[in-house]
């Protein structure tokens, strides 16, 4: 069995190979945050360590604004997507046959693949027209939040998809069989089950409301500039080491959060199993 | 009695459940397919489009103007762009496709307790902003960047320049080999996910057998690993492929002026020309362009899962 691990190919190809690999990934991260401590007005080249960018950053209103714009939109667009998100994975896995699936399992695909220019464009045409007819909504925060929900919510059902899709539905049933009605079986014993992938819906939504460009960009309005669109506009001209200062803060908060909160999931999901074994375990028969 | 309402309120949750979220993409993603493929068949009256129908002396009329579409054909900006998308995706999905096979082969080899961590590493890029990791290529491909000068000294412009993905020695930035590896690096956790999914989940039996009937480590490989991945790689494949063809940062942070795609000319159309006609005949036939291997990649699916 030990000689099938690499055919042909030595262990250390294979330890390099992944070595490489994760350099390659992991690269411009190390780069921005170790630019951001560079006292250098040329942005990529080293000059001292300085806390010069933080500080600046702490006065860029641009800066400052767009954060909390772009927070507000991907706390709401995190829990409008987990939302639909859920009801549609829930359609997609519990309802083998309704009018129209193959139509609504498209439509929930759709737009992972679908260019995002193309999405913003068509988004904003119709909001357009919308607001022709009844003169609202204005472009700004309520229009980037709809664009957003779309592609979140697209991202939101793929994960809880795939947990509802692993659950064993003998639980369900048995509570069911014990009397529970639907909503007290799906609160009880259905939301405990999916919450992890619940909360990992809710974030990745979030990240991803945080750093989307293109859809901002189409949808939103004078006077709404997320914080994305304020860096790719930065970043267009040239290169910014303020930039490098944001970047670190993002990275680190999204990093020190992404493992605190996987911890904490892996942890439930432990309890959880050791109770569904221990439930599920027949007693001990005495003899 | 009770059953009866139990049953009700089972069937009426059900509606629920299907009808929020159904009607919600057919109005926000449906719906405005439908008007850009209308205002495509209109013209650009100031900033805006032609009326589709009209009511004029009491007489609905229908205007269809179909030059937008004849004019995607004859300026060869449009096709020249729709060609060189193609060109530069597929370039990426193979890179992809070299350096993340022998990656995610090599994460199912590996020791099982050490599996999560490794892919909990190539899902952590994901987390954290693709736009500023886009970004960070751009200072690191500079003159002055860590990259550039590695490149310089590992001697790979003569190669670069063959291939003319650089035009000039020691000249990364805004090139068509900066736009590349930008999208190479943006998509390759998109090619290994996948294809670790398969190899993970692939049965060794398979290959002690084809072991024990005499075949060599790399025939093995060759006729069994691979073709059991191959969904896989399709789905890779088509992950990579799709968003590439339209990708619209990328290309504006990291290709230059020279190197052509179609999604920025959506949006010059768009945003610099104000043209939104013309904006909507590129993003239907751009539509049109990815339904193609959409397609295919959903028939491969199908037959997938029919085989199963």
């Amino acid at each position: 069995m030990k000689a099938l691990r690499h055919p042909a190919l030595g262990r250390g190809f294979a330890r390099g190979w992944l070595g490489a690999g994760y350099l390659f990934l992991y690269l411009p991260i190390v780069a921005l945050v170790v630019f951001s401590f560079s006292d250098s007005s040329i942005p990529n080249s080293w000059g001292g360590f300085t806390l010069r960018w933080y500080r600046a950053l702490a006065q860029d209103n641009e800066i400052v604004h767009g954060l909390w714009l772009s927070l507000r939109i991907a706390f709401f667009t995190a829990c409008g997507s987990v939302l639909l998100g859920t009801l549609a994975a829930f359609a997609l896995v519990k309802y083998r046959r309704f009018a129209g699936r193959t139509l609504f399992t498209g439509m929930v695909n759709a737009p992972l693949v679908m260019p995002e220019v193309i999405i913003g464009l068509s988004l904003l045409l119709m909001l357009v027209s919308v607001q022709k007819a009844l003169g609202v909504p204005e472009r700004g925060l309520l229009t980037i939040w709809l664009g957003h929900l779309l592609l979140g919510m697209a991202y939101a059902t793929v994960v809880v998809r795939a947990r509802l899709q692993d659950l064993n539905p003998q639980l369900e049933e048995a509570a069911m069989d014990l009397g529970a009605r639907p909503w007290t079986v799906f609160c009880l014993v259905t939301l405990p089950m999916i919450a992890q992938a619940l909360l990992s819906a809710w974030l990745l939504t979030f990240t991803l409301s945080l750093d989307d460009v293109v859809l901002s960009a189409f949808l939103s309005g004078p006077g709404a500039t997320t914080l994305p669109l304020v860096i790719f506009s930065r970043a267009r001209l040239g290169l910014n080491p303020s930039v490098n200062a944001v970047a670190t803060l993002i990275v680190l908060v999204v990093a020190v959060f992404t493992v605190c909160a996987s911890l904490a999931i892996a942890r439930a999901e432990r309890r959880r199993q050791r109770e569904i074994a221990q439930a599920t375990t027949p007693p001990r028969r005495i003899r | 009695m009770k059953s009866c309402s139990f049953k009700r309120l089972r069937l009426r949750g059900r509606s629920v459940v299907i009808a929020a979220p159904y009607a919600w993409l057919l109005v926000f993603f449906v719906l405005p397919f439908l008007i850009v493929l209308k205002i495509s068949v209109s013209e650009m009256q100031g900033v805006g489009f032609t009326d589709l129908i009209t009511l004029k002396d009491g007489l609905l009329q229908l205007s269809l103007r179909l030059g937008n579409y004849p004019a995607l054909l004859q300026d060869d900006l449009y096709l020249r762009s729709y060609l060189s998308s193609i060109r530069y995706a597929a370039m990426t999905t193979a890179l992809c496709l070299l350096l993340g096979y022998p990656f995610a082969y090599f994460m199912a080899r590996a020791r099982s307790t050490l599996q999560p961590a490794l892919l909990m590493l190539v899902m952590l890029p994901f987390w954290t902003s693709f736009l500023l990791r886009v970004y960070a290529w751009k200072g690191l491909l500079s003159d002055q960047g860590w990259v550039a000068g590695l490149l310089g000294l590992i001697g790979m412009d003569p190669l670069l320049l063959a291939t003319g993905l650089i035009t000039s020695p020691g000249k990364y930035m805004n090139t068509p080999f900066s736009l590349v590896l930008g999208m190479v690096y943006t998509y390759l956790p998109f090619m290994i996910l996948p294809l670790y999914a398969h190899l993970s989940r692939l049965d060794l039996r398979l290959l002690e057998a084809a072991a024990d009937l005499g075949a060599t480590p790399w025939a093995g490989f060759w006729r069994v690993t691979v073709p059991l991945s191959r969904p896989g790689i399709v789905a890779g494949a088509m992950l990579v492929f799709i968003p590439c063809i339209g990708e619209f940062v990328i290309p504006e942070l990291l290709g230059g002026p020279q190197t052509l795609m179609i999604g920025r000319v959506l949006w010059d159309e768009f945003f610099s020309n104000n043209d939104w006609p013309m904006a909507s005949t590129v993003a239907v036939a751009m539509i049109l362009l990815i339904l193609v291997p959409l397609a295919l990649f959903n028939r491969a699916q199908a037959q997938q899962e029919a085989g199963r």
